[in-house]
């Protein structure tokens, strides 16, 4: 390696001390400062990850202004205020079970009903876990389903996460309202946020988490990690939207491990933010495990999403169906790439993935790149991936029913989403989707 | 007051291609008017050219409909002012359903109308289109399906026929409604055609066979052969066709 790549390769300037003081702000025990250092060791000792590799070939995070973006903050003067009320309000159904929301890297507002309380369910923040229920969050906490030694982006994360949410839903509890996070940001600098959910055995959850942050002049990095663990014959329907500001740079590892006979219907809706690299995974790794993951995105002016999921099949009968649609408009550029993988044992497993691109702009440009790794004989897996534009015959027929050409356009992105659309059982999420594909139908493009 | 369609003298070309070369035509509301001749003599490129297909170039001549310049119009103006084409080939726009479609399409109208339109409420949509469904025999589970896409040649050809009947234009051009159709089908189409006919509906059946003009009956019969309409007539010039065919049209214009 040349040293003029290795220095395009920086890494934010994150010292040990830094570790210290933030675990001493937060007044940490001793396991956790020790397990935060562990972490740093392995960022200080982990490389940058080439942009060669088959990650992030597609995808230059060096654009990121560490400068700017680098400084861990961990809380400031701004608290719940600074969120939109409609974002803290209930999206699915009129109430929901419990709320957290953070702002700039730090809890400002947790609640439960007590109703959830009495049947032992957990949902907090971080801090309030590492007091109440240690245990529980030792044993989940980056042991499970991601791991700090994934990347160095990932061991930045283990070293210095501000927040988190833990949410854990004992054995056979059946939660009927939805639980409501809020992750927002103020300003520049780094944010690292952590979703940690465990299921016990049967238990059942809708849970729906937002990101958003206020326009700050300066670029502002958020490093986050999800964890979903669905014990035996649990339920979770996960819903992530994330809207973040034009200076936001997101790198997330996400990854969900689901047992035996358990169901996920995961939701991804990526809007905002600059920069976008988000690893979706889901691991099925029981008998009848089912995972489905619903994404939805429109890029547009100079935004970079890269969804890069996978779909593994460790367990036979186990069964997985993706499907990503997203428009592009501008000079945006999208990468979409999936794998779905089929251990030898893994037979009568049932994989699907499927990616669909509509570029609105001849400046944008989307990837698509399914993958398949099949190592067992007995499977049905099948992929598709396009990439289309705005075709002249279906807006001249529109137009030629009265509507004008931006109706007959605005009809055909969402006929082009209604499949998507389809797949998401909330009505209130569909409805705020759609607000955000009209927006950015309409919004015109802003200079860099 | 009726409103009148009036070609005057057009020429059309495709790609530098001449297609139409001085077509004379008036239609007005109340009026059914057939539009035959053989394939590739210039009755679809009429049709496209009338509604303002951006691959259809008009180099001379005149379009007037209700006293407007037609061809300073964008094709959702035209629609808009009270012309139809239902297309020879429909378009399929999935993810769209029929009822989504027929309702962005009403709701353009009545923003013209009054830009301050919130748009036909739902349930008032519902009862328009379930009414002009039952007027065509079409089953009410047909307004779900996204438009054109996976229907069958009839299937297309009637839901040409419920937007006809659910815009309700002063002037329609059917562009080969009877292509692709079996006789039972044929039948169908041409009894909800035959249902929207009246004083308000002007018509110009394009075909080039005779069956579906014997449902119609157009008043008023055009022939037409290399781009122009060379022969003019009642219903028994279609009759004429029927027995005789094209042949002699060829033969006595072929050197023109």
């Amino acid at each position: 390696m040349t040293l003029r790549t290795r220095n395009k390769l920086i890494a934010p300037k994150l010292t040990r001390e830094m570790v210290e003081q933030l675990s001493a702000a937060k007044n940490e025990p001793s396991w956790l400062l020790n397990a935060r250092l562990t972490a740093w060791e392995l960022y200080d000792t982990l490389n940058m990850p080439s942009l060669q590799s088959e990650a992030w070939r597609r995808t230059d995070y060096t654009t990121i202004r560490w400068e700017q973006a680098g400084r861990v903050v961990y809380g400031t003067s701004a608290g719940i205020e600074a969120i939109p009320a409609e974002n803290l309000a209930p999206l699915i159904g009129d109430a929901q079970g419990g709320l957290i929301a953070a702002v700039d890297g730090k809890i400002v507002h947790s609640e439960l009903s007590d109703a959830l309380k009495a049947q032992g369910v957990i949902f907090c923040d971080f801090e309030t876990a590492v007091c109440q229920h240690e245990e529980l969050l030792r044993k989940h906490l980056m042991t499970t389903a991601v791991h700090p030694n994934e990347d160095k982006f990932a061991a930045m994360h283990a070293a210095f996460w501000t927040h988190g949410v833990f949410l854990y839903v004992p054995r056979g509890t059946v939660i009927e309202l939805p639980l409501h996070s809020v992750f927002y940001n103020t300003t520049s600098g780094l944010s690292l946020g952590h979703v940690l959910v465990v299921l016990e055995e049967g238990a059942q959850v809708t849970y729906l988490h937002e990101y958003l942050s206020a326009e700050a002049p300066e670029h502002m990095a958020y490093i986050g990690m999800t964890e979903l663990i669905l014990g035996e014959r649990a339920n979770l329907r996960f819903v992530s939207l994330q809207d973040w500001a034009r200076n936001a740079n997101d790198i997330r590892h996400e990854r969900a491990r689901v047992a035996a006979g358990a169901q996920l219907d995961w939701i991804i809706g990526t809007m905002g933010g600059r920069f976008v690299k988000q690893f979706a995974e889901i691991e099925l790794d029981g008998e009848g495990a089912f995972g489905r993951m619903s994404g939805l995105f429109f890029a547009d002016g100079h935004q970079f999403f890269d969804h890069d999921t996978q779909q593994n099949h460790n367990a036979p009968h186990t069964t997985s169906d993706l499907l990503f649609k997203g428009a592009l408009k501008d000079q945006a550029r999208t990468v979409w790439q999936g794998m779905i993988k089929v251990l030898p044992h893994a037979q009568k497993t049932d994989g699907f993935q499927a990616n669909r691109n509509l570029v609105l702009s001849p400046e944008a440009r989307a990837d698509s790149i399914p993958g398949l790794e099949i190592e067992a004989n007995d499977v049905r897996c099948t992929h598709a991936a396009t990439v289309g534009k705005l075709e002249d015959e279906p807006i001249f027929y529109l137009m030629s029913r009265g509507m004008t050409r931006q109706d007959a356009e605005r009809l055909i992105v969402a006929g082009f989403f209604d499949p998507i659309m389809q797949r998401i059982p909330f009505e209130e999420v569909r409805a705020r989707l759609t607000a955000h594909i009209e927006e950015k139908l309409e919004r015109v493009a802003q200079p860099v | 007051m009726t409103a009148v369609l009036e070609i005057r003298n057009l020429h059309v070309s495709i790609d530098g291609k001449p297609i139409l070369k001085g077509v004379n035509l008036t239609i007005r509301q109340g009026e059914i008017h057939a539009l035959m001749g053989r394939n590739g003599s210039g009755k679809s490129t009429l049709a496209y050219a009338l509604m303002g297909h951006p691959a259809y170039t008009v180099d001379e001549g005149q379009i007037i409909f209700d006293g407007q310049d037609v061809l300073e119009m964008e094709p959702d103006q035209r629609s808009r002012a009270g012309l139809f084409l239902a297309f020879q080939y429909p378009v399929a726009v999935p993810g769209v359903t029929l009822a989504n479609f027929l309702r962005a399409a009403i709701n353009a109208r009545r923003k013209e109308a009054n830009p301050e339109d919130k748009g036909i409420s739902i349930q008032d949509f519902r009862r328009l289109l379930l009414g002009k469904m039952q007027m065509l025999k079409i089953d009410p589970s047909f307004a779900g399906r996204y438009l054109n896409d996976g229907f069958s040649g009839g299937e297309k050809k009637r839901a040409e026929i419920l937007q006809l009947a659910t815009l309700e234009p002063k002037i329609a051009i059917l562009d080969e409604t009877d292509s692709g159709l079996d006789i039972d089908a044929l039948r169908v189409v041409a009894e909800g055609v035959n249902k929207l006919i009246g004083p308000n509906l002007g018509v110009l059946v394009i075909t080039h066979y005779e069956q579906f003009l014997n449902y119609i009956k157009p008043q008023f019969v055009h022939v037409m052969y290399d781009g122009r309409i060379v022969e003019e007539g009642g219903f028994e010039l279609a009759e004429k066709i029927q027995q005789e065919g094209y042949d002699w049209v060829a033969e006595k214009y072929a050197a023109a």
